[in-house]
């Protein structure tokens, strides 16, 4: 039995979780390549038009697996850390299963349907035993899984960290949720470009989710979705550290059209430039406005320089 | 207490604005305005203070409350959601607070509806002497005046476009909206209701044995709020179409169906897959069983939940064949956009029903 992961959405949040879990209970998988100009386009073309880019990105990976696997893995997470996620989530399965009717597709998944702290160990024991794995083996499975992300999270956020404190070049902040700046086709322009201007890129997404959300509290009150507040809240935390703040967003993002007016409004001090991907001219044209916003950004150091002399 | 120099507003649906005045006068002991009908102007309004591409829903109510706190209210009220509703209010706050605005805002989305206190420490907001019996028993009138709203807006719906004499309709219901304005007590309401409802029995209809049914679904705010689908409903009615609609105050937050609809939709959607998604797959399925001619979906732009929902409406539509028209609204659609679309609908719902020979006459 092969499972087929998609290399989109929840992917980038939990893959190193998914991939030791499978490996620990002894289950085949493959996980599609990084997106292409052939994703994209088949993506686009099987979702409507006003669907979110990752969502349309998420729908060619999965085109990408049928027939290559007997399961594509795709869980539903309708919520994260007590508070409620994007409702592309709660529907990404039903979303599949209606887009790739006639194909036939059988999908695998974990179902976290409620607040509640121990749901997602109790859906994946679920899922684990559906795939028929002893109980014990799956507990294990699952502790190893938890622990590697974890430490892969964290080993990401201090290397991150210690890029923070020793670097001299400019820092520049990319505020975008994880499965738009891992992803080749919406992230990866944009880091490389900033990175071709010799400043150092900081990803918001790097630093310490518990962290982030608890400093959340302190900037919005009723704001749900659990990854906007990691955003939110890691912006918080970094704020004084780096020299800019690039607000990255696929078009047409809902949860994060008025994260970026939060952030907008509320962070006035620092230069602050929106960059839209969406699925017809991907990251074209960013080159120029980020050089214009790193000549911003230098200016503003000269000036607060002689302000200080 | 009462304390009617606090004027509360909640932004426009429908014509619920008067159901809350009634709770909020008789209830809370507070004032309400009534905020003036939605126009260009309120969108414009809106939309210049607004996100980019937020949906549309907010940028009407943020220019109902800026029409609003300039004639004079100083307590908003806004309601949370599954969608970004949920954030409407925080945000909203803010960007008035940052246009200068002095006002209080009655945000439900901070309520805990687990502890009594953090429902207490809201409702005060409001009403810092407000008093939990009262608003208890002005609950059943207002229960009452949304139902009887819904009831008789539907039956507006299915008559309309049959009406022998041109606006009766309108004009009998504007009058009993206008009266149940400056009703104040449970009695007044009920007479008021009894000949009203009398009233639009009375008008004279020509409605043929066999007309065309539309089923109407979409999102919450969309389907609800006139304004803000261009008049749809009255636009079918004008070509003679009976229109239904299930999506409203009573089918929602009285008498809660979400449970019969899931089970309607079972077939296509396993999970909740978000705010009014499943019900406008369930309502759409639903018409289609009972023999509507088509659905129409009205969506603001970007909608979250509609948007997971239109691609299995589209399987909906191909197995139960049936016609169903997707809409999608923004701040720039063009009325003469949409009644092209319509009136193309209409046509080949029309030739779809009666046959070709229809057309010839």
């Amino acid at each position: 039995m092969t499972i087929g992961i998609p290399r989109a959405l929840l992917y980038y949040k939990h893959h190193k979780f998914w991939t030791t879990f499978f490996d620990e209970i002894g289950v085949d998988y493959i996980i599609s390549p990084k997106t292409d100009k052939q994703i994209v386009t088949n993506g686009s073309a099987l979702a409507i038009d006003e669907a979110c880019l990752p969502s349309k990105l998420m729908l060619g990976h999965v085109e990408w697996l049928i027939g290559k696997c007997d399961y594509i893995f795709v869980p539903r997470q309708k919520y994260w850390m007590k508070y409620e996620m994007c409702t592309k989530f709660w529907a990404l399965p039903d979303l599949i299963n209606t887009t790739f009717r006639d194909k036939n597709v059988k999908l695998l998944y974990y179902d976290v349907y409620d607040r509640k702290v121990y749901r997602e160990r109790k859906a994946v024991y679920k899922m684990g035993k559906f795939l028929g794995v002893k109980r014990s083996q799956i507990k294990y499975a699952y502790v190893m899984a938890k622990q590697a992300q974890m430490n892969y999270d964290m080993l990401r956020e201090q290397k991150q960290n210690a890029v923070l404190e020793s670097s001299g070049k400019t820092k520049i902040l990319i505020v975008a949720h994880a499965y738009c700046v891992g992803d080749k086709y919406i992230g990866e322009p944009i880091i490389s470009a900033v990175k071709a201007l010799g400043c150092e890129p900081i990803l918001a997404e790097y630093a310490d989710e518990r962290e982030c959300v608890r400093a959340s509290l302190g900037v919005t009150s009723t704001m749900q979705w659990p990854y906007n507040r990691h955003l939110v809240g890691a912006v918080e935390l970094l704020k004084d550290k780096v020299d800019g703040i690039i607000l990255v967003t696929a078009f047409p993002c809902g949860t994060d059209s008025m994260m970026d007016e939060l952030l907008i409004r509320k962070y006035t001090d620092k230069p602050m430039i929106t960059l839209t991907v969406d699925a017809q001219s991907g990251t074209a044209g960013i080159e120029t406005r980020l050089e214009s916003f790193v000549d911003i950004i230098e200016l503003k150091k000269q000036a607060d320089e002689q302000a200080r002399a | 207490m009462d304390h009617k120099e606090t004027i509360v507003c909640f932004p426009h649906i429908g014509n619920y604005a008067y159901a809350f005045r009634y709770l909020m006068e008789n209830g809370f002991g507070v004032s309400y305005l009534i905020p003036p009908p939605i126009t260009k102007k309120t969108l414009e309004i809106g939309s210049k203070y607004s996100p980019d591409y937020v949906c549309v829903p907010f940028k009407y109510c943020l220019g109902t409350y800026i029409e609003a706190l300039a004639l004079g209210a100083n307590c908003l009220a806004q309601i949370y959601g599954e969608c970004r509703l949920e954030y409407y209010g925080e945000l909203q706050e803010r960007l008035l607070r940052d246009m200068g605005y002095e006002f209080t805002f009655f945000n439900m989305a901070e309520i805990k509806w687990s502890s009594p206190k953090s429902i207490m420490k809201n409702l005060k907001i409001v009403n810092p002497d407000v008093s939990i019996a009262k608003v208890v028993a002005a609950a059943p009138t207002t229960v009452k005046i949304i139902e009887t709203l819904d009831k008789f807006e539907d039956f507006i719906r299915r008559n309309v476009g049959f009406e022998v004499n041109d606006g009766e309709f309108d004009r009998t219901y504007n009058e009993f909206l206008s009266r149940l304005a400056k009703a104040d007590d449970g009695k007044t309401v009920k007479a008021l209701i009894n000949e009203y409802w009398n009233a639009l029995n009375a008008i004279e209809v020509d409605k043929p044995k066999e007309t065309i049914k539309v089923g109407f679904v979409g999102d919450y705010y969309t389907v609800q709020e006139p304004f803000s689908n261009h008049f749809m409903e009255k636009e079918l009615a004008k070509f003679g179409m009976e229109v239904y609609r299930k999506m409203n105050f009573s089918c929602t937050i009285i008498h809660n169906q979400n449970k019969r609809k899931r089970d309607y939709a079972k077939h296509y959607v396993k999970f909740d897959i978000g705010a009014t998604a499943n019900s406008t797959i369930a309502e759409a399925i639903e018409f289609a069983r009972s023999g509507c001619d088509g659905v129409i979906q009205v969506k603001s732009f970007g909608c979250m939940p509609e948007n997971d929902a239109m691609p299995i409406l589209q399987r909906v539509s191909e197995d139960l064949h049936i016609p169903i028209l997707h809409f999608s609204f923004d701040s720039q659609t063009s009325e003469t956009g949409v009644r092209t679309r319509l009136e193309a609908f209409y046509d080949m719902i029309e030739v779809r029903k009666y046959g070709e020979r229809s057309k010839a006459v």
